[in-house]
């Protein structure tokens, strides 16, 4: 048996991952989907490469839960990483039977021919023989384990001005699940309470069923959705039907507090999960202090949206879910018919950052279609998509440590509290999607466990990378949180390694050691120490800079997950009314690169996310339930205040590729607040650093 | 006993092609463009007037269409993301987004073609400073493609004012 990456090895067989056309194309499936990273021309350069076919010539076909390979969620930064590898090796094996069938007609053995432009050629002959042109003569139903391992050619097919398959259409024309329409499709609006904890009493099923263009009305226990021929009048019938709902309160939602200190009152499932034994060496001094990230919301900009088709009992469901195998389980289990009776295919949505409200609207749009006896699509309001989609986890961190006299960290306490990371539908026993908790015969979620090590959750990066003597880590999980959470781009990553590297500095400074020179000393993994002189060359890093007078300049570092991306980067910043960005120079180490201006758009783009982040964002809440309902509530960090951003590309060709999208968010985090603390003399450890804290800091100093 | 909408018939031009559409009397700009017309290069966002998804030019203006009643685009000329091409070629600024490739998801993108558009096509053509200041106000990037989306308009202004 051949040795197949993990991804093949649970789809062998060939034809799912791949289809040689007629047309001279090649049609790949992968099982990662196209969530607005760019993983669709990744996969395409992947496949060209390894097949030898030109990238124009390679068609990536949406992935369908009736053929492509099921590959899990789209999440993790794994999707180059894992989905890639077993892409490239599936095309690899292709290739080879390709070139052994083109052998027996030109002659010769299969290992003397060339492929180039997709054609298999003797050595020196202009004459030769395409993919398209032996389809007939290759049989792709075979295990791929049943092969002898392919050769790898390796490499890309990247080039200068090589781009995204998929942006031409979308910038021209339609490209997204919401463009979708079936024939005779309805439109569905789902009514959900302005309170997390409200659930219906009561509704006017009749004066809502009369208004304009309202097909049907659904009410099963507390989940109520309206039907219309068009979207605009679903929209409208149920704002009418949330004035002529009832609600009952089954719960008050905690006080939020400064700094998550709602934390405090609730109970918590308590691992130490790394301690080590023996003595820690002598300190000259010790240090502690407290961080924290509040609720983030996911944002996205357009509306989550799906759209089911029952025929019988079958029914079909288009979603821009980051899982649709494991979203084809919950389905089937939230509507109680069997698995098969369920396809799901993605269809591309707007930017997804971990769960947004994709699966939970699927399950909306798989009811309301069914009880309308109609195809159905359904958009969420802007109100539900910042309400009701899943949450970004907050945190609190604690850090502790002791450093002896020659500037060497000798202990290390970390200590997090947080709800679970992770919530997703086909994660647990349970079913995780919003309206299958509600129905008059309702579904229990999973239990509240947050994502296992060693990737975590809300430990997620809580082991430094630094040697910090003997460590102590400790994972408080929230289960009983007052907003539903699930994944968030980094999961714990980002306030673990702002906590972390924002520590770290705080110790430099009493150790009086300057903070790049404190890291590397710190560090043995010479990739980790790479990537942070190649930040600190990048900025001009100059170690005898005292900041102050309102500028200053911090570095962050982490290896994400700690086998993933490395990125490092330094922040410059002004702080006058409010921390303004003004540049991030970083370097990232993703391995082997594939496609390079996507590894530099998921930097940027995780860049700007993490500032957006560190410095604005807060979702808040009261006594009357969702405290952002519309994007006046929820500022993103906007033009004017994007930072200039330069990002280094450390590759060594032969290192595994690596995903970049998630790399950034911590260490941006820490350079941002090292930089606040290098311009003021005063350190704010809660995100986000507002205007209110930076003044609370420095009146306290 | 469903109600029958009221309907209204309203005659606008689309991409320099006269139309007329039979919509609910308080349908928005938006859903003539995506639900009867079919145009759906003009994405719907929030609908409530904040991110600017949905972006057209009116009369050569930058509009946000979901909060434009379609009664208030009747006698108009309406352009859509669809009408920036003439065959194969873009539009400059539609063209210098691509070139950059200034998007992630790609979502929010068309409506900022949009306004980016109508502001250099004006007389004079906005200057970065101005452009810059109506994307704070009135559009939303969540990928965080901003970096390229200024480098966009940059190339934008080059390209359109190298052409005057």
């Amino acid at each position: 048996m051949t040795d197949l990456p993990s991804n093949l090895k649970s789809n062998p067989l060939l034809s799912r991952w791949l289809t040689v056309d007629e047309a001279d194309t090649i049609t790949i499936r992968s099982g990662k989907v196209e969530l607005g990273q760019g993983i669709a021309t990744a996969m395409a350069a992947i496949a060209a490469a390894e097949l030898g076919v030109p990238v124009e010539r390679i068609r990536v076909e949406n992935t369908d839960t009736l053929r492509a390979p099921e590959e899990g969620w789209t999440a993790g930064s794994f999707s180059v990483e894992h989905g890639g590898a077993a892409m490239r090796f599936a095309c690899a094996l292709v290739r080879e039977l390709f070139a052994e069938a083109a052998a027996a007609r030109l002659g010769g053995s299969a290992g003397e021919l060339s492929v180039e432009d997709g054609v298999f050629r003797r050595p020196g002959a202009n004459e030769g023989l395409g993919y398209h042109q032996l389809r007939g003569a290759v049989d792709l139903e075979r295990m791929a384990g049943d092969l002898p391992a392919p050769k790898l050619r390796g490499g890309t097919v990247d080039r200068p001005g090589f781009s995204r398959i998929d942006l031409r259409g979308k910038l021209t024309g339609p490209g997204f699940i919401q463009d979708m329409a079936l024939p005779g499709m309805a439109w569905g609006r789902v009514l959900r309470p302005d309170h997390p904890k409200d659930r219906l009493a009561t509704l006017d099923v009749a004066a809502v069923k009369a208004r304009p263009g309202v097909i049907a009305v659904v009410v099963d226990g507390g989940f109520a959705g309206v039907v219309a021929e068009r979207d605009d009048l679903a929209a409208a019938a149920v704002e009418f039907a949330r004035k002529r709902a009832t609600w009952t309160r089954t719960a008050a939602l905690p006080p939020m507090g400064e700094a998550n200190a709602w934390m405090e009152g609730v109970p918590k499932n308590s691992t130490t999960f790394l301690a080590d034994e023996g003595e820690a060496a002598p300190a000259a001094f010790r240090h502690e202090a407290d961080y924290s990230r509040p609720y983030i919301a996911h944002a996205s900009v357009g509306p989550s949206t799906a759209v089911a088709r029952w025929d019988g009992d079958a029914v079909e469901v288009w979603s821009h879910s980051q899982g649709i195998y494991p979203l084809r389980k919950g389905l089937a289990k939230a509507l109680r018919v069997d698995l098969e009776k369920v396809t799901v295919r993605h269809a591309h949505g707007s930017g997804c950052y971990g769960q947004n409200g994709a699966d939970d609207v699927a399950l909306d749009a798989a009811l309301l279609a069914r009880a309308a006896g109609r195809p159905v699509m359904v958009q969420w309001s802007r109100a539900d998509e910042l309400s009701w989609s899943p949450f970004g986890a907050p945190m609190r961190v604690h850090l502790s440590g002791a450093v002896a006299a020659d500037g060497t960290i000798t202990e290390w306490a970390h200590e997090v509290w947080s709800p679970p990371h992770l919530a997703r539908p086909g994660f647990g026993d349970g079913v995780n999607l919003l309206a299958a908790w509600h129905l008059a015969e309702p579904h229990a979620p999973s239990a509240p466990n947050d994502a296992p090590r060693p990737q975590g959750g809300g430990d997620r990066n809580s082991v430094p990378l630094y040697k910090v003597g003997k460590r102590r880590l400790t994972h408080h999980v929230l289960p009983e949180r007052p907003l539903h959470t699930s994944a968030m781009r980094g999961l714990g990553a980002h306030c673990n390694v702002f906590a972390i590297e924002s520590f770290l500095d705080e110790l430099a400074a009493q150790a009086g050691i300057d903070p790049v020179e404190f890291r590397i000393r710190h560090l043995e993994d010479p990739r980790a120490i790479a990537v942070i002189r190649a930040a600190a060359a990048a900025a001009g890093w100059d170690p005898k800079d005292a900041g102050g007078e309102g500028t200053g300049r911090g570095i962050g570092f982490a290896r994400y997950k700690n086998s993933g991306a490395y990125y490092a980067c330094v922040a410059t910043v002004s702080v006058e009314e409010k921390v303004r960005v003004l540049k991030v120079q970083g370097a990232v180490d993703a391995g082997a690169i594939v496609h390079r201006d996507g590894v530099l758009n998921q930097v940027e783009g995780g860049v700007v996310q993490a500032a957006s982040w560190t410095l604005k964002e807060e979702v808040r809440w009261s006594d009357a339930g969702f405290g952002v309902r519309s994007w006046a509530d929820y500022p993103l960090l906007s033009f004017s205040e994007t930072p200039v951003i330069e990002t280094v590309i450390v590759e060594d060709p032969s290192a595994p590729s690596l995903g970049a999208g998630e790399c950034a968010a911590g260490p941006v985090a820490a350079a941002i607040a090292n930089a606040v603390a290098h311009a003021l003399g005063v350190r704010v450890r809660h995100m986000p650093l507002t205007h209110e804290r930076i003044a609370a800091a420095i009146e306290a100093a | 006993m469903t109600a029958v909408p009221v309907l209204e018939t309203r005659s606008f031009s689309v991409n320099g092609r006269d139309v007329a559409v039979t919509a609910p009397e308080d349908a928005s700009l938006l859903a003539a463009l995506r639900h009867d017309l079919d145009l759906k290069g003009t994405r719907v966002g929030c609908t409530e007037g904040y991110c600017g998804a949905c972006t057209v030019l009116v009369d050569g203006r930058p509009v946000q269409s979901c909060n434009t009643p379609l009664w208030a685009a009747a006698g108009k000329a309406i352009t859509t993301i669809e009408g920036l091409a003439q065959g194969d070629v873009l539009g400059p600024v539609q063209e210098a987004f691509l070139i950059e490739q200034a998007a992630q998801c790609g979502y929010c993108t068309n409506g900022m073609i949009m306004t980016v558009t109508g502001l250099l096509m004006q007389n004079p053509p906005a200057t970065k400073h101005e452009i810059v200041e109506v994307l704070d106000e009135r559009h939303i990037c969540r990928c965080g493609a901003q970096p390229r989306i200024l480098r966009a308009i940059d190339r934008a202004i080059a390209v359109i004012g190298g052409r005057k």
